[in-house]
């Protein structure tokens, strides 16, 4: 009989909030993408994930239900866990990989030939350009030129959500994150942008932003199609 | 035809549908693939409005009355551009193939346009079916599906060495346009798998041929518009933005649109319905109606004109398939902003 533990069930939904959806940059917790999260009373941990569609690209997928894996496994309480990804053309490569900590050349034997901390990387340098945007426009907005924006370090913008996701982002990647790290650097190298390109990098900005939004948008429309009914713990 | 406000547009619907998808057509074996890909176009549908919605079991199959009526009478459109989607790993007769297409053409004189595709793992048997279908059908462009699985393989890339094999050959036999769509499980899975560099490699090396971008590179609409920026041979498809965004997200709708027309610019968009994902009449409908919100957030993107409009509805699609649209329809030489031009330049001063 599996019993459920609120306490740690309480704790391993809060480490749930942790992992994201690496394209959407949004916690897999607000996505809905949990279906559901127990504990029985010997620490055993259950977690059902889901996706807007069926084929949801596996990657991604991959690195969710091991970040889930890895997060809820951290939790004081939980002795064992089980995280399972339902619904998807991957799911048994998927699930059984990550139960056997197998990483994801060998779940997908001959179809990837890296692990996927470059592609995890890449999409934090786009949420790093996306945030450039959301930290950014409030400034513009209020008669900041280019010129000054180059000028302004990150302890010098106001605080905000915004900027402390960008920070976050930034010191994911291993970029300088702190007061005196300038706002607008390359997100490839760290590196200030040069005072040319300053226009290009925050049009750059905008549309990744722009393109993270509309992404984020069909995905959570089509979630809804698939379980309207929401989630549940 | 369209008519408005005493405007007239011609329209082409470059990017459509006539596919099969009943549980007659599954592959045994792969009914879940099969079952899992129209529910995942079903669900698409959802994102336009609730009263064009279709049950499953007619979208798994509508007839050619069907697409007549939607397409044409009720829909205005005046040529649509079929573009075959094989998938014959899951669907037994294919999902949506040149064959198919054109039989329904060839009873509708002047109505389509029978595109063709080509797998470049098909060898050289591929090769003689590309050179087939163009002789028999008088194709002047393909759709290329990168993620189609074939024989074991999840995908390929534009900038293979056995696709240029097949460019060249499309091109030889007078194809120009080269529709791409990107899907999620091309190999290998460690890389981005709507990753559009392959796109920019085969566009800048094949500078007489076309490069339409279906879906405009979503979810990568980033990265495809700074590629398009840069290569004059690179248009955006519209199908899935309108389709999808329009009605059920109309702020990120106006943003994408609003990016669009700056990095890739009015000359080098191109409607399409997707149908039978979206019947284009509400599309046509609406997109005629629509223009760019007056939102501070909006606020430097560029308004559309008129003129604007009548080339993402149907001139600019017309150019590329060399289609001969009447005087009422067209619009002055210089109407609009010339193609992106200040983004290019954004791109050259940095």
């Amino acid at each position: 009989m599996t019993v459920t533990d609120t306490s740690v069930v309480s704790a391993a939904l809060a480490a749930l909030t942790t992992v994201r959806d690496p394209e959407l940059d949004e916690p897999i917790t607000t996505l809905g993408f949990v279906a559901s999260c127990t504990v029985s009373c010997q620490g055993r941990a259950m977690v059902r994930l889901r996706l807007p569609t069926y084929f949801c690209a596996p990657n991604f997928a991959f690195l969710m239900v091991a970040d889930a894996y890895d997060a809820v496994t951290a939790v004081p309480g939980v002795t064992s866990a089980e995280v399972v990804l339902e619904d998807h053309f991957a799911s048994d490569a998927i699930n059984q990989g990550v139960a056997a900590q197998a990483g994801f050349v060998k779940s997908f034997d001959g179809e990837a030939v890296a692990e996927l901390g470059d592609l995890r990387a890449q999409f934090l340098r786009k949420a790093v350009m996306a945030g450039t945007d959301l930290v950014c426009r409030p400034l513009v907005a209020a008669g900041a030129a280019p010129a000054e924006l180059l000028a302004l370090t990150l302890g010098e913008v106001p605080p905000s959500p915004e900027l402390t996701r960008l920070r976050q982002r930034r010191a994911d990647l291993g970029l300088s994150a702190g007061d005196d790290a300038p706002l607008l650097v390359d997100p490839q190298t760290g590196e200030r942008i040069a005072a040319a390109a300053v226009p290009l990098h925050l049009r750059k900005a905008r549309v990744t932003r722009a393109g993270i939004e509309a992404n984020t948008s069909i995905c959570s429309g089509m979630f809804r199609v698939r379980y309207p009914d929401g989630w549940t713990t | 035809m369209y008519e408005k406000d005493g405007e007239k547009y011609f329209i082409v619907d470059s990017h459509m549908h006539y596919w099969n998808a009943a549980p007659s057509n599954w592959v045994k074996g792969a009914e879940n693939y099969a079952k899992g890909w129209i529910e995942c176009f079903h669900a698409y549908q959802s994102l336009g409005p609730k009263e064009t919605h279709w049950p499953i079991e007619k979208f798994m199959a509508y007839t050619e009355d069907d697409l007549m009526k939607d397409v044409f009478e009720d829909g205005y459109v005046d040529i649509a551009v079929f573009q075959p989607t094989y998938l014959k790993e899951w669907y037994a007769e294919g999902f949506n193939t040149t064959e198919r297409n054109a039989a329904l053409g060839e009873k509708h004189p002047g109505m389509f346009i029978a595109n063709t595709r080509f797998d470049p793992r098909d060898g050289d048997n591929g090769l003689d079916e590309l050179r087939r279908n163009v002789e028999r059908y008088g194709s002047k462009g393909v759709k290329l599906y990168t993620a189609e699985w074939n024989n074991g393989s999840r995908g390929y890339k534009l900038s293979d060495p056995a696709t240029y094999r097949y460019l060249e050959k499309a091109q030889e036999l007078g194809i120009k346009n080269i529709h791409v769509h990107k899907g999620p499980t091309i190999w290998p899975l460690d890389k981005d798998s709507f990753d559009v560099s392959d796109v920019d490699h085969a566009a800048t090396d094949f500078p007489e041929l076309n490069f339409i971008v279906e879906h405009v590179g979503l979810p990568r609409i980033e990265d495809f518009c700074f590629m398009a920026t840069q290569e004059p041979n690179v248009y955006a498809g519209l199908s899935v933005v309108i389709g999808g965004l329009m009605h059920a997200r109309p702020k990120f709708f106006a943003k994408v649109m609003g990016e669009l027309l700056f990095w890739v610019g009015e000359d080098k968009m191109t409607f399409g319905s997707d149908y039978g994902i979206w019947e284009p009449k509400w599309q046509v409908e609406g997109f005629v109606d629509w223009q760019m919100p007056d939102d501070d957030e909006l606020s430097d993107y560029q308004k559309l004109t008129t003129a604007t409009k009548k080339k993402i509805l149907g001139l600019n699609a017309a150019k590329l398939y060399d289609i001969k649209v009447p005087a009422e329809f067209l619009v002055p030489a210089q109407a609009g902003a010339p193609a992106a031009q200040e983004s290019a330049q954004l791109v050259t001063d940095s």
